[in-house]
């Protein structure tokens, strides 16, 4: 019974939020140009179905790609930066600091190099949810235990055999960790980006449905967008589950 | 099969930001082959900077290190190693976690894809030597401490080492497992025949399983006493409670008392 209840909490959760937000926006009668209801919310989701459908599929496609460039850049960037101390030490500030810049300053850049379309979109969410990646393979390579590096040396291995046989492997926790952030991320990117300048895209339906002040149309939006972002969340923390078990069975075994 | 090492007059500084920290200073060691070498010293005492120096994963400031006639100049490649924590890969199973020094030394690495079958019975054969019998498919995480050193130790002899370094194997584990593996490791000792160096804290471990036990002064280390046991073999752990054995506990204690002191 409780295991159930456990279960369905996330659920149960979310209704309550709903009709807490449903019951202020009653008793108060909030001004739906203000804060719609989540009735009218759906409403317009159901109304405007075609269009949102469309947007949703932009942002979704447009995030995806993004998300699988920083990927496959962030795992070759963080392999490189974890395998030596000298690039780790040289490249660290830089991609600090390129982090440290708000990637809503990058948009427009973005759009003065490619146009008005998918690619800023795809190049922001990229450059958004690479960092957290890097830093999650670099950290894996570089919390190698010593001892275990010291049998594989004196062993004769040679620094390529160590990083196949135990640094790429044990990265895979911290790298699926990663991913979880990064998702999440990537949409956030997508967003923004298609807000400043798109022609598709849930941003760009939240900014035009902003500017002619069709509120319950906007919050539909901001839903799709979060129901979007759970469900890739949710691929991930699978994927993570899956195919690195052994890391949360480990810290298990040790706490008993 | 087994290897000699001789450790001449050997030198060692540890480069930190603070200045270096002389490790060790006119280091000499000698082991023969097939013998059973334990080094027992204070903490700090530059065992473990020996490990490395022998192993050649670390090469000396001045002095030299000579296996089996050849001068270390590089990591030896004929070193099987087990340390207090067992490191063992918890995405592997604990066969292939055996099998792990098969995959990178030669000639076991060209043969590896086409032996496995061979080479998997070879593991499960040692496993079964060590009390492991059929655990070979569990995860590591899944066996306790002490069976996770049986394996950790299992890798280190896989691949049939002239050398075995092993530094401090058992510290972790309690008395009595701890004293059960002890004589696991005389059993495949006293079977094989490899050469030992044995780095420890524990001074009845050294003399229950070594042939000669070098005794380390405090940092700058070097080698303060040597002292053959001429206890007799096979050795048992109820030999540990007769006189002879007590008293050269107790002479070692004594030696290791004045070495702290100095």
């Amino acid at each position: 019974m409780n295991s159930m209840l456990e279960k369905l909490s996330p659920l149960l959760f979310t209704i309550a939020i709903f009709v807490l937000w449903e019951a202020v926006c009653r008793i108060f009668k909030i001004d739906r140009f203000i804060l719609p209801a989540p009735s009218e919310a759906f409403a317009a989701m159901i109304q405007y179905w075609r269009p949102l459908m469309r947007h949703s599929f932009v942002t979704l496609w447009t995030t995806m790609a993004g998300f699988g460039i920083a990927v496959a850049f962030g795992i070759a960037l963080g392999l490189i930066v974890g395998w030596s101390r000298t690039i780790y030490r040289g490249l660290y500030p830089v991609m600090i600091g390129f982090n440290c810049i708000p990637k809503v300053a990058v948009v427009p850049i973005l759009i003065m190099w490619f146009g008005i379309g998918e690619v800023p979109a795809i190049l922001t969410a990229f450059l958004i949810s690479f960092f957290p990646i890097v830093v999650n393979v670099a950290t894996g390579l570089a919390t190698m235990e010593p001892e275990l590096e010291d049998v594989l040396r004196a062993l004769g291995a040679r620094k390529l055999d160590i990083m196949l046989k135990v640094g790429i492997p044990r990265t895979q926790p911290y790298l699926f960790g990663s991913l979880k952030v990064a998702i999440t991320l990537a949409f956030v990117g997508t967003v923004v980006s298609e807000t400043v300048g798109a022609n598709a895209g849930l941003g760009y339906q939240i900014a035009l449905a902003g500017s002619n002040f069709q509120m319950p149309l906007v919050f539909a939006a901001l839903l799709l967008l979060a129901f979007e972002g759970i469900a890739m969340y949710a691929v991930f923390a699978w994927m993570e589950g899956h195919f690195t078990r052994w890391a949360f069975r480990s810290s298990m075994s040790a706490a008993a | 099969m087994s290897a000699s090492v001789d450790i001449d007059d050997v030198t060692l500084t540890y480069r930190g930001v603070s200045g270096g920290v002389l490790a060790l200073k006119g280091t000499s060691l000698n082991v023969r082959r097939g013998e059973f070498a334990a080094v027992v010293g204070p903490s700090g005492c530059g065992k473990s900077s020996l490990m490395k120096l022998v192993t050649g994963l670390m090469p000396p400031d001045t002095g030299s290190i000579v296996i089996s006639g050849e001068k270390v100049s590089g990591p030896v490649k004929i070193a099987g190693m087990a340390f207090q924590n067992p490191n063992l890969l918890p995405w592997r199973k604990v066969i292939d976690n055996v099998l792990l020094p098969l995959e990178i030394v030669q000639p076991y690495r060209s043969n590896f894809r086409r032996e496995k079958v061979q080479y998997r019975a070879q593991a499960e054969a040692l496993l079964k030597t060590v009390g492991l019998d059929g655990f070979g498919d569990r995860y590591p995480w899944e066996l306790s401490g002490g069976m996770q050193q049986r394996v950790s130790l299992c890798r280190a002899l896989i691949h049939q080492p002239a050398l075995l370094m092993l530094d401090e194997p058992f510290a972790a584990l309690d008395a009595f497992t701890r004293e059960e593996l002890w004589c696991v490791l005389r059993d495949l000792w006293q079977r094989i025949k490899f050469t030992v160096i044995l780095v420890t804290h524990d001074l009845r471990e050294a003399t229950f399983l070594a042939d000669t036990i070098h005794v380390m002064s405090s940092r700058p280390g070097h080698i303060v006493m040597s002292k053959t046991i001429e206890l007799p073999r096979p050795r048992e752990l109820e030999d540990c409670f007769k006189p002879q054995f007590t008293d050269i506990v107790h002479e070692l204690r004594v030696k290791i008392g004045e070495v702290r002191q100095a």
